[in-house]
């Protein structure tokens, strides 16, 4: 058997981040995600890394975009409030192509809201949050595990695609703690030819930058993004499906909600009830293909979020309004309840 | 097993020391004493004593929490209300520590009534499946480091070696080697070993004082967790 440790989920983003050959940490501290920064002070500088405590958010996001410009592994973390204040260097950093990860362990909002978990940065991660034409690559872990995994292959897809990979966890998540291994990590390493790493008068120098001063050349660069981008939605969908076999009711949940999901689907299945669950593992790219198939199937779909309900209209677009879907959500800090779930998936049978 | 008036848990964060204090303070209260346990812990966000008030109440212990644990009050304050555990001498108190020497400067402010009184155990709670100790002497160094925050120095252990939901005896027997390592290196004794209480059948023959734990349930756990399908 793999060898095992217990972890905070916080803890596993660390660990696997250094694991994927992250040597370059910077962050501010903020709850509910402050063990990452933690755990990268205690160890960075025993592997010769480099951990840095910037002046605020918006520095940080800015030494990020530096040493992913010199092509190396760089990664931040926050929570809801300080990625707001990162959303700047978000947008530099996609006009620039360069890659990066950013973790977000979302807290309850808007504002400074609270220090509970919340799923309500969706919109944020997945349409934006920074200004113009880009996209991040958005991963949701719904175990200590995924928080691992997921953190070596936003590495790997940041590299591979140019882009910025963001971890979008939610406090829960983040502070609660199950046994992993990373016996399995499958770690990727790319050529960075375009890095700014010195031209020792041997090469034409590279550039990284956002700014063209011909609409032309900007328009250009934005169609050869999107190219990227259409890549990625092809290729890089993830997704898990749980009991869909025979499901009549189908519930979307990623995160923490789809834990609670599962739990709800179990006890709906003792009352006869035949549901199932797509657990989106990538918010973008939003896995379109299984929930189009399950509209051609079920009558009905939940969409469970810990927001107002965000990825629900992700969710009426990929099944293209066919099939109704209703919302069973907290917010604020709270979390649906198992047997608030269960009922909103009574309901969905009797056709309320 | 001997009790003293004053039970301290502190240890690495994560060790499970709230798990640990919760199911000891009730294990004291079924002996019909009167048990107050206080949440000490300034550095966790979530998870703490406070989620077990049920569980506690029901077994007739007190339970002094910091006002806004489990709020969005990020706030690392406790209440003046704890002070009774070190000055009412009525009462078994357990006092539930922060993690890591952060954690532990909170108790600091106490320890002169503790040391007046000299009627406590402090206990180090160890877990050599968390990734920062996973050594005898890794645990030794979060020791002293705890030791040097709060101004106390340890005088028992407790084995809390597991893997969450994963922990079978195995995971328990393969821990002996470094706990008896870590008594032999600090010169301190063993108090218990914690063990999940569906554990303790299968071990109790082959570890002496052991230390069932009945965990909190968690709304997220998964189905196959709570062995539901």
């Amino acid at each position: 058997m793999a060898e095992r440790v217990l972890m905070k989920g916080n803890e596993a983003i660390a660990e696997a981040a250094i694991r994927a050959g992250c040597r370059h940490y910077f962050g501010y501290p903020i709850t509910p995600q402050t063990e990452i920064a933690a755990y990268m002070a205690k160890k960075m500088p025993k592997i010769g890394g480099v951990f840095l405590q910037a002046e605020s958010e918006i520095a940080s996001i800015n030494m990020v975009y530096g040493a992913a410009a010199a092509g190396m592994r760089v990664m931040t973390s926050s929570s809801s409030p300080g990625i707001s204040l990162k959303a700047e260097g978000l947008s530099y950093i996609a006009g620039s192509d360069v890659p990066a990860l950013v973790v977000n362990v979302q807290r309850g909002g808007p504002g400074l809201g609270g220090i509970q978990p919340s799923q309500s940065d969706y919109f944020q991660a997945t349409k934006g949050g920074g200004h113009g034409d880009y996209r991040m690559i958005v991963l949701a872990p719904a175990s200590v595990q995924e928080m691992a995994n997921l953190t070596i292959k936003g590495f790997n897809l940041a590299d591979k695609y140019l882009m910025t990979s963001m971890i979008l966890a939610d406090g829960t998540i983040g502070q609660m703690m199950e046994p992993i291994s990373f016996e399995d990590a499958q770690i990727e390493t790319y050529e960075k030819p375009w890095a700014l790493t010195g031209t020792d008068c041997k090469r034409k120098h590279n550039v990284v930058n956002s700014l063209y001063l011909q609409p032309d050349q900007l328009e250009k660069k934005n169609f050869e993004r999107f190219e990227r981008y259409r890549q990625v939605e092809e290729n890089e969908a993830m997704w898990e499906e749980y009991m869909m076999e025979d499901a009549e009711i189908c519930v979307v949940a990623f995160g923490i909600a789809s834990r609670v999901a599962k739990n709800a689907i179990v006890a709906a299945r003792k009352e006869g009830i035949k549901v199932g669950l797509i657990r989106p593992i990538t918010l973008w790219p939003f896995p379109k293909k299984p929930l189009a198939a399950a509209a051609e199937k079920v009558n009905s779909f939940i969409s469970v979020e810990l927001s107002m309900g965000q990825m629900i209209e992700d969710v009426r677009l990929a099944t293209q309004c066919k099939k109704p879907v209703s919302l069973c959500n907290r917010c604020g800090g709270m979390i649906p309840s198992p047997d608030e779930v269960l009922e909103t998936i009574r309901n969905a049978q009797k056709g309320v | 097993m001997e009790h003293h008036r004053l039970t301290l848990f502190a240890g690495h964060y994560g060790s499970g020391k709230t798990n640990i204090a919760v199911n000891y303070a009730i294990s004291l209260a079924r002996q019909e004493k009167k048990v107050c346990i206080g949440d000490l812990d300034i550095v966790n966000p979530y998870f703490r004593t406070a989620d077990s008030a049920k569980r506690l109440h029901e077994a007739s212990v007190e339970l002094i929490s910091p006002q806004f644990a489990n709020t969005n009050v990020d706030l690392p304050a406790l209440p003046a209300e704890a002070y009774r555990l070190v000055q009412d001498k009525t009462v078994y108190g357990i006092m539930d520590i922060g993690g890591d020497d952060r954690g532990a400067y909170a108790l600091g402010r106490y320890v002169p009534f503790l040391k007046e009184e000299n009627n406590y155990k402090m206990v180090f709670v160890a877990n050599f499946c968390r990734p920062l100790t996973r050594t005898a002497e890794e645990a030794m160094e979060v020791m002293r480091e705890i030791e040097a925050a709060c101004g106390l120095k340890f005088t028992h252990i407790v084995n809390n070696t597991n893997l969450g939901p994963a922990t079978d005896p195995d995971v328990v027997l393969d821990s002996g080697t470094q706990v008896q390592k870590l008594c032999d290196i600090s010169g301190l004794p063993l108090f218990f070993t914690a063990l999940r209480e569906d554990l303790a059948p299968a071990l109790e023959e082959k570890i002496p004082n052991v230390f069932p734990l009945q965990l909190q349930e968690k709304y997220f756990d998964l189905p196959e967790q709570q062995g539901g399908i």
